[in-house]
């Protein structure tokens, strides 16, 4: 079963268009990855899909449920987790505060809960939180960082604290914006098997990446855009020798790329 | 009890009863603010604004209903409450300096309309008469004060709290995290003007008189220093912050003129040596526990679960 549907999704911004009437499937329990060259549209796809942007035509369904124009907070809630390209943890907190807040929505608790802070029915709750912060902190290895700053967490770590973050959400699907950006040879590795870690417990993995070993090493299937058109999608091997796409990545010839 | 607390009360120099007092107000409205610049990054220009209606609304309700004094408080708190959660709506769309500039609006409109209202007695200002009380005035100030501390605490580390933190971070992460931003900007500025509310209702009452010209871009300013000094943020750094910034003023008295340029020094050179406040960057609960030589509850928890995996 499909998790995430996209049908016909276009988003204009002004006379650009930054999507062009893609469709996209993305089943239950895979890694899908989504690549193109730079400016592709491929963050502005997952802007579409947790409702940062609301597409100017076609509809998103996650769950068979349909989701564009529905709020961040609640697509967010109802189990999309995310990462960010550029890394936006709350630097100025702890890890363990940077999870637990990912952990939000699987709590109840509000201003009264804050007041009575100290009942057992908060405590328990808290409890909750702080169990399945731990857990998604030993899932990428972070925990002996647990009450250190997230800022003066080197760039790997922050990274990788970034996916504990969206995973304490505990999403059905989990958007990966360039997970392994800036990361050297070993730590990609590390990711590599973290992400395989990850999609075993039941997340659907939805990744956009630029190192092809990263995504041909890791994917199940594939999605390419150029110029926010869907230009190939299939298996790795399929990828790896599809005409389109090595003349998007490679070049062959400017009236070609643009025809 | 009343009676005795009134006697033992008589024992205290009035003068330094009042700064006493002041101290308490100045570390209400403190902690009102750091909800809503501190905890969750909103600049406000205009809390005074709030103090301003709590104080009048406070008023208002003792001359016309003269209900017990604590409903009094809490009616007034709700009060300020619910206006701050109607301007809150609008303005909290708004960011950064756009924000404070409306909030600056916000109490500066405040301001003029007490000022040509009749039942804020317009530019004359209100007399306010006892409150329904047997307890003084300022012990229950310093009771308010110290049931604000204990909640402003409870917030500070609570699923609440954390979620107004989120949204001082980062409010896109925030959304991205299921945090419902537009919800927790109002809640915050609807908490900071309760606590205002409060704060301006025991000011009315304790000094007795008041006028809409209190209330203004000074007072305002006097209440963001307060946190500012103090560290954002930190609770304990507002407490800091608004006792010292509510006594410099009286120990600077016998120098007469040159006590504001004195004022004026202490915060730049705060600025220059702490640019964070006095407690920025400092968990006053962590030196109490090292000082105890005792770990935080959560990193107890947290190795527990370790040893016990």
């Amino acid at each position: 079963m499909a998790i995430l549907e996209l049908n016909n999704v276009t988003i204009r911004f002004g006379g650009l268009l930054a999507v062009n009437d893609v469709n996209l499937k993305v089943e239950e329990g895979t890694i899908q990855a989504l690549i193109g060259p730079n400016g592709a549209g491929k963050s502005t796809l997952f802007n579409l899909i947790t409702g940062i942007y609301t597409p100017t035509s076609g509809t998103i369904s996650f769950k068979g449920k349909p989701v564009s124009g529905v709020s961040t907070h609640r697509i967010a809630a109802a189990g999309v987790g995310r990462t960010f390209q550029n890394i936006r943890l709350f630097t100025d907190l702890t890890v363990l505060d940077n999870v637990l807040i990912g952990a939000h929505s699987r709590g109840k608790w509000n201003l009264a809960g804050a007041l009575m802070k100290l009942s057992p029915w908060v405590q328990k709750e808290e409890g909750e939180l702080l169990d399945l912060a731990r857990e998604c902190l030993q899932m990428v290895d972070l925990t002996y960082r647990a009450f250190e700053l997230s800022g003066n967490l080197p760039y790997g770590e922050q990274r990788r604290l970034e996916i504990a973050r969206a995973l304490a959400l505990k999403p059905a699907i989990i958007l990966l914006d360039e997970p392994a950006a800036g990361m050297n040879p070993q730590e990609k590795s590390e990711l590599m098997a973290m992400i395989k870690r990850i999609r075993a417990t039941g997340v659907t993995v939805f990744l956009v990446e630029h190192d092809m070993k990263f995504v041909m090493g890791i994917s199940d299937r594939i999605a390419v855009l150029d110029y926010g058109e869907k230009i190939a999608e299939g298996a790795p091997e399929e990828i790896r020798l599809n005409p389109k796409v090595i003349e998007a990545y490679l070049g062959k010839g400017a009236a070609d790329a643009h025809a | 009890m009343a009676d005795f607390l009134q006697q033992q009360l008589g024992y205290i120099n009035p003068y330094y009863l009042q700064i006493i007092v002041n101290i308490g107000i100045g570390i209400i409205l403190a902690l009102a603010l750091n909800v809503v610049t501190g905890l969750t990054g909103q600049l406000s220009l205009g809390h005074a604004a709030f103090m301003s209606i709590g104080a009048f609304t406070s008023a208002v309700i003792t001359i016309k209903f003269g209900i017990p004094f604590t409903y009094n408080l809490l009616l007034t708190g709700f009060i300020t409450a619910a206006v701050a959660a109607l301007i809150g709506l609008p303005i909290l769309r708004l960011t950064g300096d756009y924000l404070a500039i409306c909030t600056l609006g916000f109490a500066e409109i405040v301001k003029v309309l007490f000022l040509n209202l009749d039942i804020t007695n317009k530019a004359l200002g209100l007399s306010v008469p006892a409150a329904n009380t047997t307890i003084p005035m300022p012990v229950v100030v310093w009771i308010v004060v110290l049931l604000t501390i204990v909640s402003v605490t409870c917030i500070h580390n609570s699923r609440f709290g954390r979620a107004l933190m989120a949204v001082r971070g980062d409010e896109i992460a925030a959304e991205a995290m299921g945090i419902n931003v537009t919800r927790y900007k109002v809640q915050s500025f609807a908490i900071g003007a309760f606590i205002a509310g409060v704060g301006g209702g025991l000011y009315a009452h304790f000094m007795g008189y008041i006028n809409p010209s209190d209330f203004g871009f000074l007072k305002s300013v006097d209440i963001l220093s307060m946190v500012v000094l103090g560290g954002l943020g930190s609770i304990t750094g507002s407490v800091i912050g608004a006792t010292i910034l509510s006594a410099a003023p009286e120990f600077l008295r016998f120098m007469a003129n040159y006590r504001m340029l004195v004022y004026g020094c202490l915060l730049v050179c705060m600025m220059i040596f702490r640019p964070n406040g006095l407690m920025g960057g400092i968990s006053f609960t962590d030196i109490v526990l090292r000082t105890l030589g005792r770990k935080p509850r959560l990193k107890i928890i947290m190795e527990q679960k370790k040893s016990g995996t």
